[in-house]
């Protein structure tokens, strides 16, 4: 097979990835040499590299498929970009002012946190099954490293194992899948398997191949019921990583979920619809009830995640073109959510520890008013209350669903956010309604500026942002259709 | 023209640049709280001011929308649309009319987190204006369901003992309500292509359709208005929120429910209202007599007017649902009526409350004494809660009854009765805190009506008996309205497909 790059600028589809992978060595090499003292000012560079890939993506997209079709640009890949970067930039900004007490002070950080970026962003643009491997597991390692990172705590040890050892395991079946979806098809290339799908019947073996696709793919965004690592890694791994974990890596998997069905396995759609819709249903009423027992905040935050993968997948289970560009307004929300959420928390810390349960934040309205209401409103808009910006992000994926026609699966998803609700609502109870407990310290500049901006775009969503996502996301996810 | 094409947005986003205004007055002393309130009470005054100019431009003959505003905005499926006709319009000048006094009753009696406080009900009354105002179906979803994080707040932090369970309940009932009206919008969304109110109540639904999505619309509105038997969050609520919260839920947001038949079940799904029609009227009348009966053992005075809030929502939807002209301009009067009677009732009982920190009627006793103003005013308020004629609780009771006469005299002749135990409850209650001897010791020292409360009280007295004695202002502005709503209910019965007969 030839190479399909010829020249320089036949690689431009690719550059960010490039410039980002050269970017981590440099800053991989300057902490190697330089040591003392520096991580802080390599998160800098780190967050600058980060900003300027992403300002690379927006100011001079360049589309095409390139890497003999393992690898493509379009609208909809740079979309997806656009976001992870921001949720991996957005992380490290929420972990300066916390570095030290979570062991995140080393100059390895930054670097595997843009590893981790580079592995997303080769999934997002992965068309092709080897390529999406690659991606997927440059990913998982690095985070595996960073989960446990925390190397004194043994919390953090065991979050790392347990996210290696099922994270090893969903790899393993993700793997099992993709020999069976070549086996049966004889290509690795998403778009020529969906032409073979095409012209023959639809074999057991190919379905036997896509159910052990989606159920690798299914671990890496933490649906229901393979979402067990979640919680125990959310809540095991220090919190400004936790906070990573929740956004970035959440949009890459489904962008890569999105592609995968959509692109590879558009004519047998009835077929993976059924997985997703079961997916996406086990997943919101999982979260709904399991949440409700939850006093640790970030384990509440875990099974919120889960849930509202669940949401999300009700806009991927229509399969349309309403359904995806729905799921793409809904994570480009619950990424301001998370990162805004987490600012809050990250923020909140007394006699030296950060708070950790619920009910640390008792009385937070009466002594930290601000960080008190930004979390309200966070809490609000999780739980999907008008005129939130979470509300607009349900109404996007319900109204695919609804145009679809999955009645069942539209009440049974209005009804588990209703459940879902009350956890949410225990959280606000217990800042307004009950008495203080704890002195906070001051908050850092930082924090209060990104909860601030989270906290002010979800409030005016529908004045402001709204309507241009919508628009955004629309053209974003037509490449797909 | 500029000013009459914008004014309602200016009335509906008037309180929230109130409530920005109040969130930027610094400190927190006295003084910054004082300031709060100043600025609270004259916005919700300015505004009051602009909805009555708005009445005043409104054309009553003009059966279509006015002051309409249309444009699209959220991926050309939501937009930005605003306009009233007769039947929202007095609905907004309502609203306009409490708030000042809902503002005016918390000003001495709350004193912790000032702040909030303000903010919650300015905001809370945006959320109101644009559930009356807004012609955007998504939009009315937005504005009805946000009214839930003002109101779970106020009733949570300014509650009384069980607030906390209180505003869970009040929340549960209401969102599970209204997620399923959610999925309906979009049903419709889907079959009609459009958002826009005055587009939809053009489009005929098939019935099969109509029946899913009037289930879907009531499982909202009778949670909302509430409708026996989803009522059970409403004493709750009334007894633990604060004076004002219980003067705005009673007054304003459970007119939301019986607007929300007007405006959709009725006019969009007339077929299904005709199936379904003695079903709704089996339920008021249960409303009427049930409510009513568990008013009269009840020993807390404000769960004694809750429960007869809802006898009185019965009367309501029965008007609503005979979707004949005398029993929707009853509906219609009876929903503004009880508004302001219902919010003078808890305003009354937030007096004595503010007072004695009780709110057993046994506490009281013999306050006619020591209160006689406050004992007329009470005794006015309670008349017009019975219904008697020179009061305006008569009029929309009574148009009401006419309008289930024709259509069904066995629900007519249980609905006549439950008046006579509106009755019962609400003398007995008079009787019971205001005569008899003033025995309690407590009470020989407690102090008249002050100016502040007399301002409050004062308006809601005279419009209760002018609207008694002289109903045309309110009947003359809705009557072309609800008579080109029941021309068109009586024409697009049917019209979907074969018709589904009534049983």
């Amino acid at each position: 097979m030839n190479s399909d790059i010829i020249s320089f600028s036949s690689l431009a589809p690719i550059f960010p990835e490039l410039i980002l992978t050269i970017g981590a060595f440099a800053i991989l090499m300057a902490g190697v040499f330089m040591k003392k003292q520096v991580s802080a000012s390599l998160v800098g560079v780190a967050i600058g590299l980060l900003v300027a890939v992403a300002a690379l993506i927006l100011v001079f997209p360049s589309d095409g498929v390139i890497l003999n079709g393992g690898f493509i640009q379009d609208s909809f890949a740079r979309y997806m970009k656009v976001l992870v970067l921001a949720g991996s930039a957005f992380a490290l900004v929420l972990s300066l002012s916390s570095a030290n007490e979570n062991a995140l002070d080393k100059f390895e950080y930054p670097v595997l946190i843009l590893f981790a970026t580079i592995g997303m962003m080769i999934m997002i643009s992965a068309n092709d099954l080897m390529s999406l491997y690659i991606g997927l597991e440059m990913q998982a390692l690095s985070l595996y490293i960073i989960a446990a990172m925390k190397r004194e705590s043994s919390k953090a040890s065991e979050a790392g194992l347990k996210y290696f050892v099922l994270g090893a395991l969903s790899s393993g079946m993700l793997l099992y899948g993709a020999s069976l979806v070549y086996g049966f098809t004889g290509q690795t290339q998403l778009d020529e398997i969906a032409k073979i799908i095409a012209l023959g019947d639809r074999s057991i073996g190919l379905v036997f191949g896509l159910v052990f696709l989606l159920a690798g793919l299914s671990f890496k965004i933490s649906a229901v019921p393979f979402h067990m690592w979640t919680p125990d890694v959310y809540e095991g791994a220090p919190t400004p990583v936790t906070a990573f974990f929740a956004s970035a890596p959440k949009i890459a998997a489904l962008a890569l979920l999105i592609r995968v069905v959509t692109q590879g396995f558009e004519p047998i759609s009835s077929d993976w619809q059924q997985v997703i819709i079961f997916l996406s249903i086990a997943s919101m009423v999982l979260a709904a009830f399991a949440g409700i027992g939850q006093k640790n905040l970030k384990r509440l935050i875990a099974y919120s995640s889960i849930g509202h993968i669940g949401f999300a997948l009700v806009g991927l289970s229509a399969g349309s073109l309403v359904g995806v560009q729905g799921v793409a307004i809904y994570m480009a929300i619950y990424l301001t959510m998370t990162l805004g959420l987490f600012a809050a928390i990250l923020s909140l810390k007394y006699d030296n520890i950060y708070v950790e349960d619920v009910s640390d934040l008792a009385g937070l309205a009466q002594t930290r008013p601000f960080v008190a209401a930004m979390i309200a409103v966070f809490m609000f808009s999780l739980i999907g209350l008008p005129p939130l910006a979470g509300f607009f992000a349900k109404w996007h994926v319900f109204l695919a669903a609804i145009e679809a026609q999955l009645f069942v699966l539209a009440v049974i998803g209005v009804l588990a956010s209703a459940i879902g609700a009350f956890y949410y609502l225990r959280v606000i109870k217990t800042m307004y309604f009950d008495e203080p407990v704890h002195q906070f310290a001051p908050i850092p500049g930082e924090l209060r500026f990104i909860m601030g901006i989270a906290g002010f775009l979800i409030i005016t969503y529908y004045l402001t942002v709204g309507a241009p996502l919508a628009n955004i996301a629309r053209s974003a996810v037509s490449s797909l259709f | 023209m500029i000013f009459a094409n914008n004014i309602l947005t200016i009335i509906t986003f008037l309180p929230l640049l109130g409530a920005l205004f109040v969130m930027i007055v610094p400190g927190n002393d006295r003084l910054a709280y004082a300031n709060i309130k100043r600025i609270a009470l004259v916005t919700t005054l300015v505004t009051f001011a602009l909805t009555l100019v708005m009445w005043s431009m409104f054309d009553p003959q003009n059966t279509s929308f006015q002051f309409v505003q249309n444009h699209e905005w959220i991926g050309n499926v939501i937009g930005y649309r605003m306009g009233v006709d007769g039947i929202s319009v007095l609905f907004v000048v309502l609203t306009g009319l409490l708030m000042p006094m809902a503002i005016l009753a918390g000003w001495d009696s709350v004193t912790k987190r000032v702040r909030e406080y303000m903010i919650a009900f300015l905001v809370l009354e945006t959320l109101m204006l644009g559930v009356f105002t807004t012609l955007d179906l998504a939009m009315f979803y937005v504005f009805f369901e946000g009214g839930l994080i003002p109101m779970f707040l106020i009733i949570g932090i300014w509650g009384g003992k069980n607030r906390v369970q209180a505003s869970y309940k009040f929340f549960f009932y209401t969102f599970v309500g209204s997620v399923l009206m959610l999925l309906a919008i979009m049903a419709m969304y889907w079959y009609a292509g459009t958002l826009d109110i005055t587009k939809l109540l053009k489009v005929q639904f098939p019935p099969e359709m109509q029946i899913w999505l009037w289930i879907a619309f009531f499982a909202s509105f009778a949670v909302k208005m509430p409708m026996w038997p989803f009522h059970r969050w409403l004493p709750e609520a009334h007894v633990q929120a604060p004076t004002a919260g219980s003067v705005i839920l009673a007054a304003i947001l459970l007119k939301m429910g019986g607007y929300g038949f007007l405006r959709f079940s009725l006019p969009m799904f007339p077929d299904a209202s005709l199936y379904f029609a003695d079903f709704v009227f089996f339920l008021s009348v249960a409303a009427i007599i049930i409510t009513s009966l568990i008013a009269l053992v009840q020993t807390d005075i404000k769960k004694l007017i809750a429960y007869s809030s809802v006898a009185h929502m019965g009367f309501v939807t029965m008007g609503i649902f005979t979707a004949n002209v005398y029993g929707i301009e009853g509906a219609i009067f009876q929903m503004i009526s009880h508004g302001f009677i219902s919010g003078a009732l808890f305003i009354s009982v937030g007096v004595i409350y503010d007072r004695m920190h009780t709110r057993e009627i046994l506490a009281y006793g013999g306050l006619v004494e020591k209160m006689p103003k406050y004992a007329f005013a009470f005794m006015v308020f309670t008349m017009a809660n019975v219904g008697l004629p020179g009061t305006s609780g008569f009029v929309g009771e009574f148009l009401v009854l006419i309008a289930i006469f024709q259509v069904n005299v066995w629900f007519a002749a249980v609905a006549t009765l439950g008046v006579i135990l509106s009755a019962a409850y609400a003398l007995w209650l008079y009787r019971r805190v205001i005569f008899g001897a003033l025995t309690k010791e407590s009470l020989k020292s407690i102090l008249d009506m002050n100016p502040r409360e007399m301002a409050v009280i004062v308006p809601l007295l005279i419009l209760t008996i002018l609207f008694g004695f002289y109903p045309a202002p309110i009947l003359d502005t809705i009557a072309p309205s609800v008579e080109a709503l029941v021309n068109q209910i009586s024409q697009s019965v049917g019209m979907g497909a074969e018709p589904i007969l009534p049983h």
